[in-house]
């Protein structure tokens, strides 16, 4: 009915932008005080925003490591080789990537390919096809039963006594990312995360304080659209 | 004096209502501020449209001494006009934010009105003699010939029919860059404060030229600013005591002995937010719409969007009294950010004796509380409940899943009823509630 309201934060950025612009030709000029309290919602939801955004990424990139790792052990032992199995085994570890990769009606859409160099860190997406937005084929390397297959693999080996060993290992590269990013010399997406992160450890505050380190900081991959909304919030 | 209704000795009925009854309102009809003067003798209000219509109380009949007099319209008169800003390309609105009444001096009443940028005083005099038998001009003021006038003669005072009429004494502009929310007269009957959102100037009623900047939170660089004014009141005893609200939800009192420039605060007010209850919107419903002081000078009274608080000035770190308006709106703040309700400003205010407050809320309801009792009530201003000295049915939300007989739910409030401006009279159990373009008065019938 009328009382109902998507609090997303996505809307209310939308929302709180066509406010200060149509304050602009309002009767008597611009309330200073409203567009205050409308910046204030745009700060708080934008926060909200790149949080998730942010949350998103890092799980994407948690997976490509897990991706990139089962392949490597996959290409140690060639007396394996893969087998697409049922589709009742194919239960994911994580329900962010359940949407698209698992399901048949949806991998002959997804042709993205994303590759991720382990030595120099850097991920490269090739768009040819659909893309969706949840897809974790953006961060798959190979978007194909074969990758569910994949997967499987990892969870088989999961269960043994080597159990602790990838995961580890998986931890280990995570690590040792985070700290090689550090210098100059990092790629742009990497070092992109680990800012983020120094910046979400200090916490927000204050109303526009962080609004140029965020446009220099954040990736244009997930974020490029921000930069033009808060160009919109210009001083009254 | 009895505060709130409920219980056998009081209830609150309808007495009048003035305004149209159309359903197609006029913008320039909407009342923006009411105000009863010192004695209650008075009652005026402020429109969009720049009109002050004053409404004074008629002597009780004779026949029905148990019965308070009426309300009838005693002046009426165009404050202010949409001026036009061409340096800014700015339209500046004629719409009466706030009127204040000096203290009665002589015969005479005098105002204060203003507008988004200019004050102005008010002189409401009373005409009822006509001086007649000019020499040099005849009765319908036309010049008579020189060479015609063979005598002279002393003009007499006659009597005429009751004229009231309004004259602008004085007119206190160009001091505001932003836009003025308040004005208030100080104790000392001689100077009075106006504020905008980012200053507040201290006024001599004598002075138009020139007023004294005594706050100034201007940021040197507007990209900083993080709070703006949002009302200001001077003490009613201490004339050199006032207090101004912020959209942060503080208080400060400043004190005009310490310094020139009071951007340093006495005391400063402030309840620690409750983090469990944090949202997109809490800095919104943080805002304080209204601040005023008790008769008393002991509390002051702050509104937000979803609570009144009343604060004792001495203590400065929570309220000692905090009362729930809606606080079913809590879960509706998205739709109301949409539809741009959780902007509104409601007003409160205090009874005679301070033990009960009064403010507004939507669907033409209003809430009172007593401070003795605790009790609170919800009654509505509506056409419905319009006969002559019929009592108003206490109203209730309905907020959890099952509806009783007589109650409304939440998501059937009108959101575009809403009682922004209340008024209680200084001494008796009268209120004034502006709804929309209608200004209900009520009273209290003892039986």
């Amino acid at each position: 009915g009328a009382m109902e309201c998507a609090v997303d934060a996505q809307s209310l950025i939308s929302m709180s932008l066509m406010k200060i612009h149509s304050s602009r030709t309002q009767r008597g000029g611009i309330k200073l005080h409203k567009n205050l309290l409308v910046s204030y919602v745009l700060r708080n939801a934008r926060q909200l925003y790149i949080k998730e955004k942010y949350a998103e990424i890092y799980r994407m990139q948690q997976y490509e490591e897990v991706m990139a790792v089962c392949s490597g052990i996959q290409e140690l032992d060639p007396l394996e080789p893969l087998e697409p199995q049922g589709a009742e085994d194919a239960e994911p570890e994580q329900p962010y990537y359940r949407s698209c990769c698992m399901e048949d009606q949806f991998s002959q859409n997804c042709n993205k390919t994303t590759v991720l160099d382990l030595d120099t860190h850097v991920v490269t997406t090739v768009e040819n096809g659909f893309l969706h937005q949840d897809c974790c084929c953006a961060a798959a390397p190979q978007c194909a039963p074969g990758a569910a297959a994949r997967k499987r693999k990892v969870d088989s080996a999961a269960c043994s006594p080597d159990a602790e060993e990838p995961s580890d290992y998986t931890a280990g590269r995570k690590r040792l990312k985070r700290e090689e990013c550090s210098g100059a010399d990092c790629s742009p997406d990497a070092s992109n995360i680990s800012n983020l992160i120094s910046i979400f450890g200090s916490g927000f505050s204050g109303l526009l304080s962080r609004q140029a380190d965020l446009e220099q900081v954040c990736s244009k991959q997930a974020l490029a659209s921000l930069g033009a909304w808060t160009r919109a919030i210009v001083a009254f | 004096m009895a505060g709130v209704a409920g219980g056998n000795d009081f209830q609150w009925c309808f007495s009048q209502v003035k305004g149209a009854i159309d359903e197609d309102v006029a913008e320039a009809d909407i009342i923006s501020t009411v105000e009863f003067n010192y004695s209650g003798d008075l009652l005026a209000t402020g429109d969009k449209g720049g009109r002050v219509v004053i409404f004074q109380h008629e002597q009780e009949s004779k026949n029905r001494p148990h019965l308070r007099g009426e309300y009838n319209v005693y002046s009426t008169f165009q404050s202010h006009e949409p001026e036009f800003d061409y340096l800014k390309s700015l339209e500046i609105e004629e719409k009466i934010n706030k009127i204040r009444w000096l203290p009665q001096q002589n015969a005479a009443h005098f105002l204060l009105s203003t507008n988004d940028k200019t004050i102005k005083l008010w002189k409401i005099s009373e005409r009822d003699k006509r001086a007649e038998g000019y020499n040099l001009k005849d009765e319908d003021g036309r010049l008579r010939d020189p060479f015609r006038i063979t005598s002279l003669r002393v003009p007499v005072l006659m009597p005429m029919d009751l004229m009231v009429e309004a004259s602008p004494r004085r007119i206190f502009a160009n001091a505001h860059t932003y836009h003025i929310n308040s004005i208030s007269v100080n104790s000392d009957h001689e100077t009075y404060l106006s504020a905008d959102d980012l200053r507040i100037n201290l006024w001599h009623l004598e002075i138009t030229d020139r007023s004294f900047n005594i706050v100034d939170i201007k940021p040197a660089n507007m990209e900083e600013l993080t709070e703006v004014i949002t009302a200001a009141e001077c003490h009613p005893h201490q004339c050199n005591v006032f207090v101004y609200s912020s959209s942060k939800g503080t208080i400060r009192l400043c004190d005009m002995r310490a310094a020139a420039l009071c951007d340093r605060h006495s005391k400063f007010f402030e309840e620690p937010e409750d983090p469990s209850s944090r949202s997109f919107f809490s800095e919104i419903i943080s805002s304080i719409s209204d601040v005023k002081f008790s008769h008393s000078g002991r509390y002051m009274m702050t509104r937000d969007y979803l609570s009144v608080k009343v604060w004792d000035l001495n203590m400065e770190n929570r309220p000692v009294e905090t009362y729930q308006v809606h606080e079913y709106l809590r879960s509706k703040l998205c739709s109301l950010y949409e539809n741009d309700c959780i902007f509104d400003k409601f007003e409160c205010c205090w009874n005679g004796s301070d033990s009960a407050i009064m403010s507004g809320s939507y669907n033409n309801f209003f809430r009172m509380f007593d401070r003795n009792t605790r009790r609170d009530i919800t009654l509505e201003a509506s056409r419905e409940s319009s006969k002559p000295r019929a009592t108003l049915k206490p109203r209730k939300v309905s907020t959890g899943g099952k509806r009783k007989k007589d109650e409304i739910s939440v998501d059937s409030l009108d959101f575009n009823k809403k009682i922004l401006h209340t008024a209680w009279h200084p001494k008796d159990n009268v209120i004034a509630v502006a709804a929309t373009n209608n200004l209900y008065i009520f009273q209290d019938k003892i039986n």
